[in-house]
């Protein structure tokens, strides 16, 4: 079961040109062992939704520093559920307040880390996740 | 006991100081700079070797190191240009008629996603981001709007903006027409550094090329109407929070800025009709002296590039004036009032720096965007340095400082090193177009990220003296989701009581300019005056250039 690889889709949505965090993210993962492919900027939610797809990932980590959050995480995640992807583990980061963050989480739109978060720690988070996952669809 | 008595003759403080030194216990952390570069724990003459009128000059002569006025601050405090903007143009003119009651002395207009991506309001992209992180101009009445009771021959204006500048600088002309002033008297800076936005901060609108074109059609029409404006903010702020080290920032700052020089000499202006209207823009981040170092030395490189390699007579044309702003990526969510006392410390690094323009970043600005309470302790902190803490007084005042010149002296060599680099890969838009820039500032990025983690670095509050931390303690800043559906009606109304006819002829105007070589900079002017909107100008553009196609980075 450690030799499938996990693959992520890290991307940009939104016309947010900030893109140090989420190619940071992008190696720290690679680092760890995933796949990775990453979007480059100013991807709109379809985009995403239609790269997730081709691409067959399992996880999409979105970095959001514009304010649109509230409206991209509802957004991307009903492209994928349209998709038929309703199950791609999403997550996320930015310049998002606590009280968003919660919000998006309570409503099950994604699992967020806000500023400061070690990345080991993202990557330690979508590799439990992930294999919690695998053992539920192969038990 | 003759022996007892040569030690004594024979004492080299410098030995004895050594031998201490290698005995003593020293603390466990890496002794470096934030940029990662090895420190000696003592510096001497011997690192800092100096010829005093070559290397540093007077203030206000060649090669300006010392800094670019022969008075500084004994003569003028810098401008306190505190950056805003949000929502809607009549709230900003709000903040801003706010801030110049409480002593700012500039303007800075901070648009939001769309704006600076050259998208009206109402377009389908613009949605959820209208008015988020800037202010939303979709059109001279939004410009209006947004200097209304302020009179534009009054004050000086800095607008960031970059792949639409030369449109947005149309509507600000347009607006100081309306007020009644001649664009001769509009003073300020239009960031209109293209270059910069396709390495780091990705807001573009066109390719390279005629990205280019457009801002020597800008130079040259300030030249000529607008004298007192500076056509560019050549910006390294926001290569180093995209991840560079303050060596790079340098680098590749100098680096657009002589290729700018290159291109508007290629079009025929006389550099010394242009070049005094270039200025700059740095980040001042946490590593306090490297960052007075590096200021000194962007000085010191610029006029002697100006000068000896260009060959610009003027001696305005060799002076590098800069706007500083303290480092965005050096606040933390944790603990965000901590986040008072590092701006100050990059506020002060600035001005002992010697800038031209300060903006000191709030307190809350890793969360949202500021509240008035904390863009009034930014502020204030300002002010504080400015009128308390007696630093203004002596200009240069680290000048000599071994380890000062010292540091000058490596940040130099380090951007040389840069230079000859990016010679080698066929110049500035060769190495940003293949993204080998793009890829240095993620390198170093990565290798900061990871030394934060590994506790080489230690940021307060994230990887050390950390607490519990629940939830925000401070009050944040919300945008009204209101803003984007007023835009959408004030747009449709725009649309329904302009004249048509004239707004068409207008875009006409546009794209036969952009086609052929007049300047566009006059037909976004007259677009402006007919009413025509941001986006519908930005896609003539898009139309007969295309769009930036940013190359695979990872």
């Amino acid at each position: 079961m450690s030799q499938k690889k996990i693959r992520v889709l890290v991307a940009k949505p939104g016309l947010d040109g900030h893109d140090r965090g989420a190619k940071t993210v992008a190696s720290v993962l690679r680092d760890h062992g995933m796949e990775v492919i990453y979007t480059g900027l100013h991807q709109t939610p379809e985009m995403i939704a239609e790269t997730a797809m081709q691409e067959d990932v399992d996880v999409v980590g979105l970095s959001i520093l514009s304010g649109a959050h509230m409206s991209l995480f509802p957004r991307v995640r009903s492209e994928l559920e349209k998709r038929g992807l309703g199950n791609v583990l999403l997550v996320g980061g930015g310049i998002i307040p606590g009280d968003d963050m919660k919000s998006l989480e309570a409503q099950g739109y994604a699992k967020l880390f806000g500023p400061g978060t070690n990345t080991d720690e993202i990557a330690r988070y979508i590799q439990a996740e992930m294999e919690r996952r695998w053992k539920l669809e192969g038990a | 006991m003759s022996k007892s008595k040569s030690p004594v003759e024979h004492f080299d403080p410098r030995m004895e100081w050594e031998q201490l030194m290698a005995s003593a216990k020293l603390r466990d952390v890496e002794f470096t700079s934030l940029s990662g570069s090895k420190l000696k724990a003592m510096y001497g003459p011997e690192d800092a070797p100096l010829e005093l009128g070559r290397d540093l000059g007077y203030p206000g002569q060649f090669p300006f190191t010392r800094g670019v006025h022969p008075s500084m601050y004994r003569g003028r405090l810098w401008t306190m240009r505190q950056f805003a903007g949000f929502g809607s143009a009549r709230q900003t003119n709000e903040r801003f008629k706010f801030l110049l009651a409480h002593g700012q002395t500039g303007l800075s207009t901070a648009f939001d996603f769309p704006t600076l991506m050259g998208y009206d309001s109402d377009h389908d992209r613009s949605l959820g981001e209208v008015g988020q992180v800037g202010v939303a101009i979709s059109s001279l009445a939004d410009m209006e709007l947004l200097f209304d009771g302020i009179p534009l021959a009054d004050v000086s204006t800095s607008m960031t903006i970059n792949g639409p500048a030369p449109i947005m600088l149309g509507f600000y002309i347009a607006c100081g027409e309306r007020q009644g002033v001649d664009p001769a008297k509009l003073r300020g800076t239009i960031q209109n550094d293209i270059l910069k936005e396709y390495q780091a901060q990705h807001a573009w609108l066109v390719p390279v090329e005629p990205a280019l074109r457009m801002i020597t059609d800008v130079m040259g029409y300030c030249a000529r109407r607008a004298p007192q404006f500076n056509t560019i903010s050549i910006s390294g702020y926001h290569i180093r929070e995209a991840g560079s080290t303050a060596a790079q920032e340098l680098a590749f700052t100098l680096a657009n800025g002589m290729e700018y020089v290159r291109r508007g000499m290629a079009a025929g202006l006389d550099v010394d009709d242009f070049a005094p209207r270039l200025s700059f823009f740095f980040d001042s981040h946490l590593d306090f002296f490297e960052e007075i170092a590096k200021f000194r030395a962007a000085r010191r490189i610029w006029a002697r590039h100006m000068k000896e390699r260009v060959g610009a007579r003027d001696p305005r044309s060799w002076m590098l004036r800069f706007h500083t702003q303290t480092a965005g990526v050096s606040l933390t969510a944790q603990q965000p009032e901590n986040n008072i006392v590092r701006t100050a410390f990059e506020a002060l690094a600035a001005v002992l720096g010697g800038t031209q323009s300060l903006h000191t970043n709030s307190m809350d600005e890793t969360l949202s965007l500021p509240t008035e309470k904390a863009v009034k302790i930014a502020l204030r902190t300002q002010q504080i340095i400015a009128e308390e803490i007696e630093v203004a007084h002596v200009i240069d005042p680290l000048a000599g400082s071994y380890f000062v010149e010292a540091q000058t002296n490596r940040l130099e060599e380090e951007a040389m090193k840069y230079f000859a680099e990016i010679e080698r890969r066929g110049g500035v838009v060769a190495a940003t177009e293949d993204g080998w820039i793009q890829r240095e500032i993620h390198r170093s990025a990565v290798l900061y990220q990871r030394a934060i983690e590994q506790q080489e670095k230690q940021i307060v509050g994230v990887n050390c003296y950390r607490e519990d931390e629940n939830g925000p303690t401070i009050e944040l800043h919300r945008i009204d989701p209101a803003v984007e559906r007023e835009q959408h009606a004030r747009l449709a109304d725009l649309r329904k009581r302009r004249d048509a006819k004239r707004a068409k002829v207008a875009l006409d105007d546009v794209r036969d300019a952009a086609r052929g070589s007049d300047n566009l900079l006059e037909r976004f002017v007259a677009a402006a005056h007919a009413d025509c909107t941001l986006g519908e100008i930005a896609d003539c553009l898009r139309e007969v250039y295309g769009e930036y196609k940013e190359p695979k980075i990872l």
